[in-house]
């Protein structure tokens, strides 16, 4: 990381691991939940999220000083959602196929707590380039537990990956179905997403114990 | 001393200011944006009955529509015969050609047809239109093309479903504006949509039944044409239920149309 100091390259790593959004912050758990049935949805979502949430710290950086404190989570709120519907309409009309795929996660955007609390967290009080590093760092570390979670459910749900059956074919009985193996059904349902969430915490606090809260 | 931000004076303007500049912007790009979009939508709605019909430009297990480029040419080539049907209370009360229905409407075409307000209008006792689309598929076959509309978990699903004139599905085209990703959204998944070829929409006895999009299918590979059902997908029961609905309440408005014809074929 020439590029960047110290401080600033930790804005990019911490949220990777050691103060990952999903599983530290837990925030952004809903769209964990609501989208991971699928890899190629959690690989979207996670695109859409790095967009948002690396320009929209930048635009509340840069109103942070006249932005009143009374009112700062409203402002917040227009913010992401003004940034949100303007990509979607430019979508609709220059890429209308992009947009009819996307179109699902705008609302799931606006409503990301990720976003409105790293704007609340940091935006507020840090420069535009430190806090453009800090939306790009939560946005990858939010995308990382979304990409696991994604790709468990729907190796384990579907047998399959960006939908390619990788398992063999549940209905022919070939590849590992034909030992018996049974897809999994109850992978898809977002009980089961917040279960893989919760192995992920689990394993991440005991490979790190300084993580484990008394 | 009293931060400059803090004071109300200062908070009422600066939510003044930031509601007219955010509304002024989004209300010029959506309304200088608005005819492209249109323009989409409308290339879209012909995209998709081309689909239902079978002109589309698929591969082994992906659906892809013919191009934005090309839709206009084919609808014109494939599309012989656009119809407008009028129906009360189940019964069909007249019958409308292309140019009958665009002299009385202003010019619109048919395959323009807001579908969901044709079923507020039905549901408030008048009329209902209901566009029909009749052209022949790649196997040189007859088929009509009916729009349906209906409501998933989250919000509008809507479709084309391609019929033949015993009405028989020759080909469906699902779409929706919100479903989940990975469960309901799927119904626009190839592996959903080709299920619903061959399969009968009237009951053995010639009633009409409509399909069901059923759980617990004893039939998951779907070699069962006769069960007016297809298998559903796990995890969106909600959306698929709204499926089966909106086959069976909008699909059955047509059948009256279906029995003349079969009368004139006698």
């Amino acid at each position: 990381m020439g590029l960047l100091s110290k401080k600033d390259a930790a804005l990019i790593k911490d949220p990777l691991a050691d103060n990952n959004p999903i599983t530290i912050q837990v925030l952004g758990i809903c769209s964990a939940l609501a989208i991971t049935a699928e890899l190629e949805a959690s690989i979207v979502m996670s695109i859409s999220v790095l967009f948002v949430l690396g320009v929209g710290n930048v635009v509340i950086s840069l109103m942070r000083n006249i932005i009143p404190s009374k009112i700062r989570i409203i402002v917040q709120l227009i913010v992401v959602a003004t940034l949100v519907i303007i990509v979607d309409l430019v979508l609709k009309a220059f890429a209308y196929e992009l947009s009819k795929t996307l179109s699902v996660f705008v609302g799931l955007i606006i409503t990301n707590c990720i976003i409105m609390g790293r704007f609340e967290a940091f935006a507020l009080g840090n420069g535009p380039w430190r806090s453009f590093l800090d939306g790009i760092g939560n946005a990858l570390g939010y995308a990382v537990i979304l990409i696991m979670v994604g790709f468990f459910r729907e190796l384990l749900g579907s047998g399959t990956l960006l939908g390619i059956p990788v398992l063999g074919d549940p209905i022919e009985k070939t590849g590992l179905y034909a030992f018996g193996y049974e897809n999994n059904g109850f992978m898809l349902l977002s009980p089961m997403a917040l279960i893989v969430v919760g192995i992920i915490i689990w394993v991440q606090r005991t490979r790190n114990k300084a993580l484990v809260e008394d | 001393m009293e931060k400059r931000t803090d004071k109300n004076s200062y908070t009422i303007i600066f939510a003044i200011v930031m509601v007219l500049i955010v509304g002024s912007l989004l209300a010029y790009l959506a309304s200088s944006l608005k005819p492209t979009i249109a323009e989409n939508q409308r290339l879209e709605k012909q995209q998709n009955i081309l689909y239902a019909m079978g002109v589309n430009n698929n591969d082994e297990s992906s659906a892809v529509f013919v191009s934005t480029k090309e839709a206009p040419k084919l609808f014109l080539e494939n599309v012989s015969e656009q119809m407008v049907l009028e129906v009360k209370d189940g019964k069909m009360i007249s019958q409308m050609t292309r140019q009958e229905y665009m002299d009385a409407n202003n010019g619109q075409e048919p395959y323009l047809i807001d579908i969901k307000k044709q079923k507020s209008n039905a549901k408030d006792g008048q009329s209902r239109k209901l566009p029909l689309f009749i052209g022949k598929n790649k196997k040189g076959k007859t088929v009509y093309v009916a729009p349906i509309y209906g409501k998933g978990l989250w919000d509008a699903i809507w479709g084309y479903v391609a019929i033949d004139e015993n009405m028989v599905v020759q080909g469906a085209y699902f779409d929706h504006k919100g479903e989940t990703p990975g469960l309901g959204a799927n119904i626009k998944q190839r592996y959903f949509m080709d299920d619903f070829y061959g399969e009968h929409l009237l009951s053995e006895s010639g009633a009409f039944k409509g399909i069901t999009v059923a759980k617990g299918n004893a039939d998951p590979v779907n070699k069962d044409k006769t069960d007016n059902e297809v298998d559903a997908i796990a995890g969106a029961t909600i959306t698929g239920d709204g499926v089966s609905a909106m086959i069976k309440s909008d699909l059955k408005l047509y059948k009256p149309y279906f029995d003349n014809l079969k009368k004139q074929a006698n």
